[in-house]
């Protein structure tokens, strides 16, 4: 028994220190919070279209068409919105998938004025001036984007700017896989 | 990377007074509700702080929904499912009692037994047969000697 | 060229080390007096070329050489002189040329204050601990050398983080540091005894003394670590159960129990290899602190710049440590039982349960600071494990044991008489009792184990107090007489009532400002009153103030209770430039009943116009946490200065101090 005893602490040891091997894997980020949205309907939300912008507004009926849309949470007081803006008008255009905005916690003439300078790609964009829309989407910030499929469910979800190649390309993969569920 | 924080960074900076005037219920009742729930509720974007003492613009509005939900008339358990449905588990530093979580609560029970039994074994070999009052010839010896030494010692000298 | 000097030094450091680790071991294998005596050289050859590079690096702060990059990343011209020093062991380089030097520092106190162990054993420790160096050391060249150029220099530094620069946490890195590297030479000692392969009442008294020190000094580091955060952090908290906090508590906690159970194999030769795996479970635990913070496993408030490489180098260097000393015990340990019996309600008794509660605390919160990677790593579900779950598990596994620690001093060794210890403990049951039931009564809110815990507190208290005056006949000899017994009585003993004293005072703080804590937030305008806890404050207007490197925006409060004037408190809302951040300096009224704490800030609301948001709390009974911790330390430095310890330790029963053949 004793001999059994003695042997335990270097067990423990030996487990643990499997944990940590796993844990220092270079492509863990310990900060990231998986969003609790994935393969559940979007939230229930209604927003209004921005004042002076001529798309129309967003509402979670917008987001079951029958094809998988790019939902973006954007500002015009986020630096890091800048740099995405100009990627997502192009993949927008070039994967031909609808990319609609939330417009976080903004002031209407800003949004415009930002949105006049850098050009328009969302087909519909939801006012969300108190900020309660991005808390029901669950966002811990912006800018932040979801993959919502052919039937209104989240399937994918990016924090920060989709602006690197690897984000780029899991848009893509995400995409590719949401269209074919949505043929079978 | 590297230039960028080598220091040791603590996040905390904006650890200042969190809950903002404007956000207090009139309800005393309520209020108190309100910092109960959002003492245990994770700020999202900070790194491990409670979203009560935290001046994140994400936190601030967790804090004003709470109080909204609960003027709404939920309870407590309703408003952190509330949060739960769009945050996950993640936001909750009292983790809930389920499957993923049954070996952490129970841990400490599990120690404890663990523990009580090796306790329980060391009392049975050391006290069970030959009863308290018996000391082997080497231990008396060895107490003769380290209580002659002791005495030795007292009668020394400081250097 | 200093710096250069300082990073030659650490080599050369290194070096010696390296021989270190060989040369004694293989002399006290082959019974080698010249060779075991080179360790004492080589220890303390190690202390002053590291000491030496640690000066370098030090140097390179107070001079502000910004060809450095380490001071360029952490230091700025403007900054004060004493922070510009701090700044040594603020970056990730220099803490662990600091801990390296820590862990030196201890291997040079082993080989000059060591006379009193046989060479065989001070050889091998030695050489255990220059084991430890060579990692340390080859870690710190490889991969985070202090010394590293920066080309071309920047003008001035970027700043240390303005939250670090405090006195309060300037002094907290070393002394936490002494005590989690302190408890290396213990480490050392549970190997050598290993290799050995024999363990005693003589060993555990010379081990005592360099624990004592360890565990003093850890107290006082976390104490100091939570005062800071408790006025520097502005929202009064002093302990959040943050990874990083945890990881400094469990050495403390493992510690504490070692401290414990190495007296029952001091005085009674039982707990010899659970004494010695809880040697060498502190010292991982430490290692494990150092990992945890370097590497960024885990999510943190506090944690320094995160690298996956050093995070892996660390794992190996705890890997081979540990791992290698665990194996060792796994062999060694099942031939080392033996000692003195006891019955279940005894001295040893009542120290084993102190041993098994605080060893199930130290596995609850391993356990819960580590549980949200494991689950990661099974599921991929992140959760939080914070302070409900550890209210809920820490706290019931000490009560009982803070029920015991009244008890214990009084059971005798080998069998004690319970129903006669507890008899004579009625008065201590009966105003704990009493002081629970009138807090019950007085305070409506707060939780009912805030009440059950104060009346542990004060029993553990009047206990404590009672078993020191019996023990020196208070009121029941003559005063003279007393004394007598007072001077008679060990240092070891006034130490630890004084410690137990110390543990009921820090519950009494513990409770009082987690529990029945105030507060006040408003919007402050010149002219804002607020009232708290039966004070009166007036806000009486802001005014910029300007700082050596921050511009402070200063609050004025005048304090009054009961309509006469106090004091004035002046929190600062401080705005660092060049460190780009702010920090709140709270103003605290400090009283034994409770502190009065102010902080302010900016508000978050654009409609609050010029307001300032101000936060006003009453802490109960806080200052006794910081009272009870410098009990704690003070009954840790009694206890050290027995002179017990100091003059002579025993000689071996039976003192082969030459080889002892290898089982």
């Amino acid at each position: 028994m004793q001999r059994i005893l003695v042997l335990l602490p270097i067990l423990v040891v030996l487990i643990l220190g499997g944990f940590f091997v796993w844990g220092l894997n270079p492509d863990r980020d310990p900060n990231a919070i998986p969003s609790a949205l994935i393969s559940k309907p979007v939230p229930a939300f209604d927003l209004a279209p921005i004042d002076g912008v001529d798309v129309p507004g967003l509402a979670s009926g917008d987001l079951a068409g029958g094809e998988p849309v790019l939902v973006n949470v954007f500002a015009s007081w986020c630096v890091p919105c800048r740099a995405e803006h100009k990627v997502l008008t192009r993949l927008a255009t070039q994967e031909g998938f609808p990319l609609f905005g939330i417009n976080y916690k903004d002031k209407p003439e800003d949004a415009k004025a930002w949105l006049e300078e850098l050009g328009n790609p969302y087909l519909r964009i939801g006012s969300d001036e108190s900020g309660r829309a991005g808390l029901d989407w669950g966002i811990s910030g912006v800018p932040e984007s979801f993959l919502v499929d052919a039937t209104g469910t989240v399937v994918w979800r990016y924090v920060g700017p989709i602006a690197t190649e690897q984000a780029q390309d899991d848009l893509r993969q995400a995409l590719a896989a949401a269209r074919e569920r949505a043929g079978t | 990377m590297r230039g960028l924080l080598a220091t040791l960074l603590i996040v905390l900076a904006g650890m200042a007074a969190a809950v903002e005037p404007d956000e207090i219920l009139d309800d005393p009742l309520l209020e108190a509700r309100a910092r109960e729930i959002s003492r245990d509720i994770r700020c999202v974007v900070c790194q491990n702080e409670p979203i009560d003492s935290s001046n994140a613009g994400v936190a601030r509005d967790l804090r004003l929904l709470i109080r909204e939900r609960l003027l709404a008339g939920d309870s407590d358990d309703a408003v952190r499912q509330y949060l739960v449905d769009r945050y996950g588990d993640y936001v909750l530093f009292k983790p809930p009692f389920k499957p993923a979580t049954y070996a952490l609560w129970l841990a400490p029970f599990g120690l404890l037994a663990l523990g009580g039994v090796a306790a329980g074994m060391a009392l049975r070999r050391r006290g069970g047969r030959g009863g308290a009052e018996a000391l082997s010839a080497e231990d008396e010896a060895r107490v003769a000697e380290l209580v002659a030494r002791y005495d030795g010692d007292a009668n020394r000298k400081d250097i | 060229m200093i710096p250069e000097l300082g990073q030659f030094a650490l080599a050369l450091a290194l070096a010696l080390a390296l021989v270190q680790s060989l040369v004694p071991m293989a002399g006290a294998a082959r019974g080698n007096l010249l060779w075991m005596r080179s360790a004492q050289s080589t220890a303390l050859g190690q202390l002053l070329f590291v000491g030496f590079g640690f000066g370098a690096l030090m140097w390179a702060f107070v001079v502000s050489d910004f060809t450095v990059r380490n001071v360029a990343e952490n230091s700025n011209s403007l900054k004060p002189m004493i922070f510009k020093v701090a700044a040594t062991w603020g970056s990730h380089e220099g803490s662990l040329l600091l801990w390296t030097l820590i862990l030196t520092l201890f291997g040079a106190g082993v080989a000059v204050f060591g006379s009193n162990i046989p060479h065989a054993l001070r050889a091998r420790t030695l050489s255990v601990q220059a084991w430890i160096s060579v990692g340390f050391l080859s870690f710190m060249l490889f991969t985070s050398n202090p010394f590293e150029r920066i080309l071309p220099p920047p003008l001035d530094g970027n700043d240390l983080n303005p939250l670090l620069q405090d006195i309060g946490l300037a002094i907290h890195p070393p002394l936490l540091y002494v005590g989690y590297v302190g408890f290396s030479i213990v480490f050392s000692f549970a190997v050598a005894a290993l290799i050995e392969g024999r363990v005693d009442a003589a060993w555990a008294r010379w081990v005592r003394p360099w624990t004592l020190a360890a565990w003093m000094s850890l107290t006082a580091g976390i104490a100091l670590g939570s005062w800071w955060a408790y006025y520097e952090l502005g929202w009064g908290g002093w302990w959040f159960w943050d990874p990083v906090e945890n990881v400094s508590f469990m050495p403390w906690l493992l510690g504490t129990a070692l401290l414990h159970s190495a007296i029952v194999t001091e005085k009674r030769g039982a707990f010899k290899s659970w004494t010695i795996l809880l040697a060498i479970l502190t010292f991982s635990l430490s290692l494990l602190g150092t990992f945890i913070v370097r590497s960024g496993l885990l999510t943190s408030v506090h944690a320094f710049a995160v690298d996956p490489e050093r995070g892996v180098y660390i794992l190996g260097l705890l890997g081979v440590s540990i791992g290698g000393s665990l194996t060792l015990y796994a062999v060694r340990a099942p031939a080392m039982e033996g000692g003195g019996l006891f019955a279940p309600v005894s001295r040893e008794g009542g120290l084993l349960i102190n041993n098994l509660l605080l060893a199930v605390a130290t596995g609850t919160v391993l356990f819960g600071t580590l549980y949200p990677l494991f689950l990661e790593a099974v599921t991929g579900d992140k959760i939080s494990v914070g302070p409900p779950f550890y209210n809920a598990s820490f706290v019931p596994i000490m009560l009982p044991l803070v029920f015991v620690m009244g008890l214990g001093p009084l059971l005798t060794w080998k069998r004690a008489d319970l129903k006669g210890v507890l008899q004579r403990l009625w008065l201590a049951l009966a105003l704990a009792a009493l002081a629970a039931l009138v807090i019950w009564y007085l305070v409506t809110g707060g939780p009912a184990l805030a009440v059950l815990a104060f009346g542990l507190g004060i029993w553990l208290f009047v206990a404590t107090a009672q078993d020191w005056a019996a023990r020196i006949k208070l009121f029941r000899a003559p005063l003279s007489e007393s004394l007598r017994r007072a001077r008679n009585l060990p240092r070891a003993s006034h130490g630890m009532s004084l410690a137990h004293l110390g543990l009921a005072v820090c519950i009494f703080g513990f409770v009082g400002s987690s529990a029945w804590k105030e507060d006040v937030i408003v919007f402050a305008e010149p002219g804002t009153r607020v009232q708290v806890a039966g004070y009166d404050l007036e806000f009486q207007g802001v005014e910029q103030v300007p700082g050596p490197n921050y511009t402070a925006s200063r609050g004025t409060l005048a304090v009054s209770r009961d309509g006469e004037f106090l004091q004035y408190l002046y929190p600062e809302r401080r705005n660092y430039p060049v460190a780009r951040s702010q920090t709140t300096e709270s103003a605290i009224r400090h009283t034994l009943g409770g502190d009065l704490y102010a902080s302010m800030a900016e508000p978050a609301a654009a409609t609050a116009g010029n307001a300032w948001t101000l936060r006003v709390l009453f802490e109960p009974l806080v200052n006794f946490i910081w009272l009870g911790s410098f009990m704690l330390v003070l009954g840790g430095a009694l206890s050290l200065s027995d002179r017990r310890l100091r003059v002579g330790a025993p000689r071996r029963a039976r003192a082969p101090e030459m080889a002892q053949p290898a089982e």
